[in-house]
């Protein structure tokens, strides 16, 4: 697995590459509380090269959205989700909780 | 029929999932069948990583895929502690973010992605969890 972050004019952009699951998993939380712990609660995270994500990418993405939204201070949401997540997601029951968008661009001008 | 043991640890995850995506295809699985065999696999072993070793070094889990007429059959097989599927509790999907817990999610997403959850335990033999996966077309 292979993050990227770069802060943007109104959000910070989070890209990730590879594989989420239990054994790396860890190290996404890692760089998303970076971010939540410098006040930065408006992200976008860029899945567009995510090949594979169990229920530990979920547990990530769901304590990162606890964080965010606190206060209404910000949130995340998901950019280019492949389709076999984006169906774990709704199985899961998670779109109501993370919006999703086609592309990064769109994302981004969401913030 | 193939068998393979792993170290039960989380960075054996992906290949453990390979060997079972391997059957998969061999099986004649398409890919997105593939995917619901990897992920319920994966779900199934780091639960018993998790839970059933607790993370400790040096359990094993022996992973069995059997091919069938009608479809795929994943065995993981670990002596970790037992537990009770009944007794997991079913994750609230419509629940608000402040109140959604992850606990069981993984266990949830296994029987919604495979068409038959078998678990066994026995003192001298150990755990035997049976994920069964029928092949679409033959429902």
């Amino acid at each position: 697995m292979n993050i990227t972050t770069k802060s943007l004019k109104h959000c910070e952009l989070v890209s990730v590459t590879g594989r989420i699951d239990s054994a790396t998993s860890p190290q996404l939380t890692q760089a998303l509380d970076a971010l939540t712990k410098n006040n930065k609660f408006k992200i976008v995270l860029d899945m567009s090269g995510v090949e594979y994500m169990s229920s530990a990418g979920l547990r990530t993405l769901l304590a990162t959205q606890r964080q965010c939204r606190r206060y209404n201070r910000g949130e995340i949401v998901l950019a280019a989700v492949p389709q076999n997540i984006k169906d774990i997601l709704e199985l899961a029951g998670f779109t109501d909780i993370f919006k999703t968008y086609d592309d990064v661009i769109s994302a981004v001008g969401s913030f | 029929m193939r068998t393979q043991i792993f170290l039960a640890d989380f960075s054996n995850l992906h290949q453990m999932r390979e060997f079972v995506a391997q059957a998969a295809r061999d099986a004649g699985f398409d890919e997105q069948e593939i995917y619901a065999v990897k992920l319920a696999t994966d779900e199934a072993a780091s639960n018993i990583i998790e839970h059933a070793y607790k993370e400790q070094q040096g359990g094993q889990i022996e992973i069995t895929c059997q091919v069938h007429s009608d479809g795929l059959a994943v065995i993981l097989h670990d002596h970790g502690l037992s537990f009770n599927p009944q007794r997991v509790r079913k994750p609230n999907l419509r629940a608000k973010l402040s109140r959604r817990s992850i606990g069981g999610l993984g266990l949830y997403i296994i029987y919604q992605l495979m068409d038959e959850v078998r678990y066994q335990s026995d003192p001298e033999t150990g755990n035997v969890l049976t994920l069964f996966k029928r092949k679409r077309g033959d429902e």
